[in-house]
């Protein structure tokens, strides 16, 4: 299976999470990490490059920070011109069918206030109702989200378990077919992998 | 009392008297001219002799450069917009008119056909100078009239030619006296006619093949005196040689005029002859005042007044219907048909070659002129007449319908005056955009280039207003100065922000120093050239060094503002500090103020939206 993390970071070199999980990314030739903000800083985007990327892998990831309940700037203006009509989308645009779509997020506050009667009020994956239409209404499968929560809060050894299964993960998709059916009833993909770790460890 | 200077400063005092008066009284300067040629006529206070003749010759010069410059304004493409107005108008007025006259004159005066003729051509045509001077005073060239106007005007100094060249086939009335001498008079018709025809092929040959050629060279000199030398040479060259085969030099200088119209040189002639042209204008204005033959208007006062009467009521009636063939409305037909009813320095022309070969007495000739400038004098009482007692009673002044006729001029929102290295990028870069600038350039052989490339080049000196104002300033947006020289840019950024308020002023600056004489002196759209490819450069050393290229993105944005914040301040604080130390500061004075400015700005470190650090420490 073909991956393609396109990566969004306004800030990159002052991260702590997000640093640590590109740097543990396995090496392959079917892995492709496109970093937005280092390949577009003025935000003028290519876009026929960009449709070449997503044509050639099968398994789309986007890889952000979360802020404010949504991803960062780049990556919202990189959906918005990308994934044209007639092409991604409408009449003739089926580019992107039956690719799946995954979102991994670092998050800044615990799992906790996610929820109706946390600070925060809404899970995640309702807060990325607009990432999982769009992804529905171009064609594509909409995995449950893969979240690193408490990053402000992490310690080292959490931050380096954390962005380990991640790079665990990675390379559990690149050799192993995913499936939505098999992942859609869990509330994370992080949570169904953190699952599955176990059971191989038993 | 006959010195030259004395001629000179008659003829200037006379029409710096005469002119204010006329204005203040609400008349036009034609008029004042007129009066002041009059007054010092022979015939008043006598302070030119010989019947004013002697400076007719030479004030006919006036009208030999209006006519250059009717030609150089003739652009192939304006003409042919509008040649329903030129052709349908022009033939029909002039046609009517001679019609009319020619018939008058034979069945009411019983003169012989070919004397009749030559006089109803003379006559039909009418004052390009007094109707152009007029409509550029009243500021009427936008108006049906005015574009009326000028359409039959241009069709009469066109069919000059061929009037002149028709004259010699009409053959001659039996007569003792020659009157003067010319090369052609002493020839059969048919040979002049060729000869006439043999000129004009002449003067645009080498108008083409000799003078443009020379312009370049001169304009490579980049002296402007040199240029305006050039410019004169020509007008009287092309004069003399038509005069030498008796032809009229008015008529070669407009020949000479369209061949020059499509060179880069257009604005250039156009704006070195100006100031000649008007005051020889002047002086020709007051030659016909003067020339007025007051003993023979008296010696048949009736039959001179009731001529001019029925001739300028012909005119009036033939261009009123022609109008309404165009329905026109009414103010507007008035206007343009008392503009043009009088008859104009072409009947001179006419009347003195028809006599030259005996095709008219000298004594009609005499009267006919006299005729001719009593129908000039009364032309701007006319128009006062129309002024406040017709056109009020006709209400609509503007006229709406005209809009689209206006489309003619597509002056662009853009001018640029410059075009080297950085003035032609901002003129790709608004091209690639679907924006045409209005370029200005002093490189002759760079407009030249240009202009094949399809960009609306203007060649010449920005500074002139004139040349602003054929650029069409008037209708920019924006006015783009990238002129190396610092002096020039100023005055000329002074120029456009005094006289077109409306226009934006942006300047390149080449240095700081630049940059602070520009804001100095009020300028707000200031680029200092270098800062830009700097930063980019910066931008992508730091990329090179580690540095992510968002960050290093923005703080190049972040710089380029610090920058141009600070050398407004500096400038400013500058101009505070005693003007004397601040004027002397070297290039490395000022690196230092402006390194120490960057030291305290604290560049870069006041982001801290992404910065889960800076979160954290506000919560601890």
């Amino acid at each position: 299976m073909n991956i393609l993390i396109i990566f969004a970071h306004p800030l990159f070199e002052k991260s702590k999470v997000n640093k640590r999980m590109l740097h543990k990314l396995p090496q392959s030739y079917h892995l492709t990490v496109h970093d937005l903000y280092e390949e577009y800083p003025n935000f003028e985007i290519d876009i026929s490059r960009e449709k070449e990327l997503l044509l050639a892998h099968d398994l789309i990831i986007w890889q952000h920070p979360m802020y404010w309940y949504s991803c960062p700037a780049l990556l919202k203006q990189w959906i918005d011109l990308v994934l044209e009509h007639g092409w991604a989308y409408g009449v003739g645009g089926y580019a992107l069918k039956g690719k799946m779509l995954l979102q991994i997020v670092s998050v800044g506050a615990a799992r906790e206030n996610y929820c109706q009667k946390g600070k925060d009020r809404y899970t995640i994956p309702e807060l990325f109702e607009p990432f999982s239409q769009t992804a529905q209404v171009c064609g594509m499968s909409y995995l449950p989200p893969y979240v690193i929560h408490g990053t402000h809060v992490l310690a080292k050894e959490d931050i380096e378990e954390k962005t380990t299964n991640y790079a665990k993960f990675i390379r559990h998709a690149l050799n192993e077919e995913i499936r939505w059916d098999k992942l859609s009833s869990y509330h994370y993909t992080s949570d169904w992998f953190t699952e599955l770790l176990k059971k191989n460890e038993e | 009392m006959n010195g030259f200077l004395f001629d000179a400063i008659i003829y200037l005092a006379a029409g710096i008297i005469c002119v204010p008066i006329m204005k203040k009284l609400g008349l036009s300067s034609v008029l004042g001219y007129l009066i002041a040629g009059v007054f010092i006529g022979p015939y008043v206070f006598g302070f030119i002799g010989q019947k004013g003749e002697d400076i007719m010759h030479f004030a006919e010069f006036g009208v030999v450069m209006m006519l250059f410059v009717i030609g150089l304004e003739l652009d192939p493409k304006k003409f042919w917009r509008m040649r329903r107005y030129i052709l349908g108008m022009g033939t029909f007025q002039l046609v009517g008119s001679v019609a009319v006259l020619f018939f008058a004159i034979i069945f009411l005066l019983g003169w012989q056909w070919n004397s009749a003729l030559a006089v109803a051509l003379a006559l039909s045509l009418s004052s390009t100078a007094i109707v152009l001077q007029t409509l550029q005073e009243k500021n009427l060239g936008k108006t049906f009239a005015g574009k009326a106007s000028f359409a039959v005007l241009l069709y009469q100094d066109i069919a000059v030619i061929p009037i002149l060249a028709i004259l010699p086939l009409l053959g001659t009335i039996e007569m003792d006296v020659v009157s003067e001498y010319s090369v052609i008079a002493e020839l059969s018709g048919w040979v002049q006619a060729l000869l006439v025809l043999g000129s004009i092929v002449g003067v645009s040959l080498s108008g083409r093949y000799v003078v443009i050629p020379l312009l370049r060279i001169v304009s490579r000199t980049h002296l402007r005196e040199l240029f305006t030398a050039a410019t004169l040479l020509v007008v009287f060259g092309v004069s003399y040689l038509m005069q030498l085969v008796g032809l009229s030099p008015a008529l070669g200088a407009f020949m000479a005029g369209l061949v020059l119209a499509n060179s880069e040189f257009r604005y250039e002639l156009e704006g070195d002859i100006a100031p000649f042209k008007g005051l020889l204008l002047g002086l020709f204005f007051i030659g016909v005042g003067a020339s007025i033959n007051f003993p023979l208007i008296l010696s048949q006062p009736i039959f001179i007044f009731v001529f001019v009467l029925v001739l300028m009521l012909f005119k009036f009636f033939i261009l009123f219907a022609l109008g309404l063939i165009y329905r026109k409305k009414i103010d507007q037909n008035f206007l343009f048909s008392l503009l043009l009813s009088q008859s104009g320095e072409f009947g001179f022309v006419i009347l003195s070659f028809a006599a030259t070969i005996r095709l008219i007495t000298m004594d009609i000739a005499g009267a006919m002129m006299a005729v001719i400038a009593l129908s000039m004098v009364f032309t701007p009482f006319l128009l006062l007449l129309n002024e406040r007692w017709i056109a009020p009673n006709f209400g609509v002044k503007e006229d709406d319908e005209e809009k689209d006729y206006d489309a003619i001029e597509e002056d662009s929102e853009v001018v640029i005056a410059g075009f080297g290295h950085f003035g032609s990028t901002v003129g790709r870069m608004l091209k690639a955009n679907g924006i045409a600038a209005t370029v200005m350039d002093h490189n002759s052989e760079r407009v030249k280039v240009l202009r094949e490339m399809g960009f609306k080049v203007y060649y010449g000196d920005a500074t002139r207003r004139d040349l602003l104002e054929a650029a069409g300033i008037r209708k920019a947006r924006l006015f783009v100065i990238a002129i190396d020289d610092i002096s020039i840019s100023i005055s000329l950024a002074e120029t456009v922000m005094k006289y077109y308020p409306g226009v934006k002023v942006f300047v390149r600056a080449k240095t700081r120093t630049d940059a602070y004489e520009f804001i100095e002196h009020g300028i707000e759209h200031v680029y200092r050239e270098y800062l830009y490819a700097a930063i980019e450069v910066s931008e992508d050393i730091l990329s090179l060094l580690g540095f992510r290229k968002y960050t290093a993105y923005r703080q190049g944005i972040r710089f380029i503002q610090h920058d141009q914040k600070m050398t407004r301040d500096l400038a400013l604080r500058r101009h505070d500090e005693k003007e004397y130390l601040a004027k002397r500061k070297e290039e490395v004075e000022l690196q230092e103020e402006v390194l120490k400015g960057d030291l305290y700005s604290s560049l870069g470190a006041v982001d801290h939206s992404w910065d889960s650090e800076a979160l954290k420490k506000k919560k601890e």
